[in-house]
């Protein structure tokens, strides 16, 4: 499997780094949806009935689009991008203790800076904090499964965890979902949200899933494999996943070349 | 074999599952975890403009209300000023205000309520007027990809019937999915909506 493949090459290493002439209307690039799951996969039951038939109306990015909310280090808490001890009561969580980090980068390949990334997981059982999962695993009174961070002036983030595990679910009678960690992630414009799933490199249950085979492109499937970073594991500590998050490049505006107030 | 052009793609979608409360609300989820919440308040006590209560449902293509659905609203406030700093125009901004919440639909009632104050008109890059707007981010179990849509005002019909987005939709009784009805309970503002995922009365979404 070719995990993250695009990912671990660092775009600033490109002879040829896409550019975007200063004359351009601040629109975002036309969202690529072969890469996307449809919203109709019928192998993902519950997508039947959630997902419209009618055409999606082409909209040309206006200031609704362009704009997004604003997040900043007010908005966290000191705990909040390490899951092994936000919820900690008496000890840590069990599981096999991990870091994950990575960029979120646009498609020209430049850093998302001070962008805000969220989230969540079961624990090491396969079990989430939720009062509607009844899964027989244990819930883990030292670990509650979310957080966030915000991404730095490169768009780099981090956070540390333990390795969720997989657990059965209702598609087939025997569908497991193999073990993954939910993203929500912002950008500077509200077109760029983008909600995804994150997942281990290795696991053999990722062939099966019926939720990650709902994406059609076999490149864009293996890109949301993070692959084991053993240089950023902290020796006698944790192991490592890097997971690199991209989102929609954007063309330049005219107001950059204004004067403020112009 | 032309030069490449080296753009990376975009990270694909994938649902946002039944727990998302976990990660984005964790209180509905049943515990308590961060010392700071976003929440479906976006208003202060300073906030400008009329206070209004957003009210509604996300129906199935079955017509039952989706009780593990998450929406987000994005919108201007009450001068047609985006807190954002691609926002240029000439209304007033008012940081207090980051125009921004989240709600999930209730366990039991399926409502989605979001207390906020009705957005100014804004203008588009043509320079025309759009009528006031709330855009919406819809995510949940089975959605594959978050859908986008908008909210007008019912009390707005010049205004909408001049509305450039409006106007592209090429069937006018669609349009209607749009529209947030007005009424008035116990003295407060409210506008009710209903978002049809599929149907004879399916939403208009976009492609944003």
């Amino acid at each position: 499997m070719n995990a993250q493949a695009p990912a671990l090459r660092d775009p600033r290493l490109n002879s040829l780094e896409p550019l975007t002439p200063p004359l351009g209307d601040g629109g975002f690039f036309q969202r690529d949806r072969s890469i996307h799951p449809p919203a109709h996969a019928p192998g993902y039951k519950s997508s039947v009935l959630r997902s419209p038939r009618q055409s999606l109306l082409s909209l040309e990015n206006s200031v609704s689009e362009i704009t997004g909310p604003v997040f900043g280090h007010n908005d966290l808490g000191p705990l909040d991008n390490d899951l092994i001890r936000n919820y900690a009561r008496d000890g840590d969580p069990v599981g096999e203790r991990i870091i994950v980090h990575g960029r979120v980068l646009d498609e020209t390949g430049r850093g998302v800076p001070n962008t805000l990334v969220e989230f969540w997981q079961a624990n090491a059982g396969g079990r989430y904090r939720h009062k509607k999962d009844t899964y027989l695993a244990p819930v883990d009174p030292n670990f509650g499964g979310c957080g966030r961070a915000l991404t730095d002036d490169t768009g780099y983030y981090y956070f540390r965890t333990v390795k969720p595990g997989p657990y059965p679910w209702r598609n087939y009678v025997n569908s497991w979902r193999p073990a993954h960690i939910h993203f929500s992630v912002f950008g500077s414009g509200f077109a760029q949200r983008l909600i995804t799933q994150m997942y281990f490199e290795g696991d053999p249950l990722i062939p099966v899933c019926p939720i990650l085979t709902t994406i059609p492109d076999k490149d864009a499937l293996d890109r949301l494999v993070a692959p084991l970073d053993l240089n950023a594991s902290t020796p006698f500590d944790s192991l490592a996943y890097r997971f690199d998050i991209v989102l929609r490049g954007q063309r330049s505006t005219y107001f950059e070349n204004r004067t403020a107030g112009n | 074999m032309p030069q490449p052009l080296n753009y990376l793609k975009e990270t694909a979608s994938q649902t946002a599952g039944p727990y998302v409360h976990i990660g984005l609300i964790p209180a509905m989820a049943g515990f308590d975890i961060f010392e700071k919440n976003f929440s479906n308040v976006l208003t202060t006590p300073n906030t400008e403009g009329e206070r209004i209560t957003l009210e509604g449902k996300v129906l199935d293509g079955a017509g039952t209300p989706l009780r593990d659905v998450l929406l987000e609203i994005w919108q201007a406030n009450a001068s047609g000023r985006y807190n954002h700093p691609a926002d240029r125009s000439a209304g007033a901004l008012e940081q207090e205000f980051r125009g921004w919440g989240r709600a999930g639909s209730d366990f039991e009632s399926a409502l989605v309520t979001f207390e906020t104050i009705k957005p100014g008109a804004i203008l588009d890059k043509a320079g025309r007027t759009c009528a006031p707007h709330i855009n919406v981010w819809i995510v949940a179990r089975g959605i594959n990809i978050g859908l986008n849509t908008r909210l007008y005002f019912s009390d707005e019909e010049a205004a909408n019937a001049a509305d450039p987005v409006l106007n592209l939709i090429e069937q006018p009784a669609r349009r209607s999915t749009l529209i947030a009805k007005r009424s008035e309970r116990a003295g407060k503002v409210v506008y009710s909506f209903t978002i049809h995922l599929q149907g004879p009365e399916e939403t208009v979404f976009f492609d944003v």
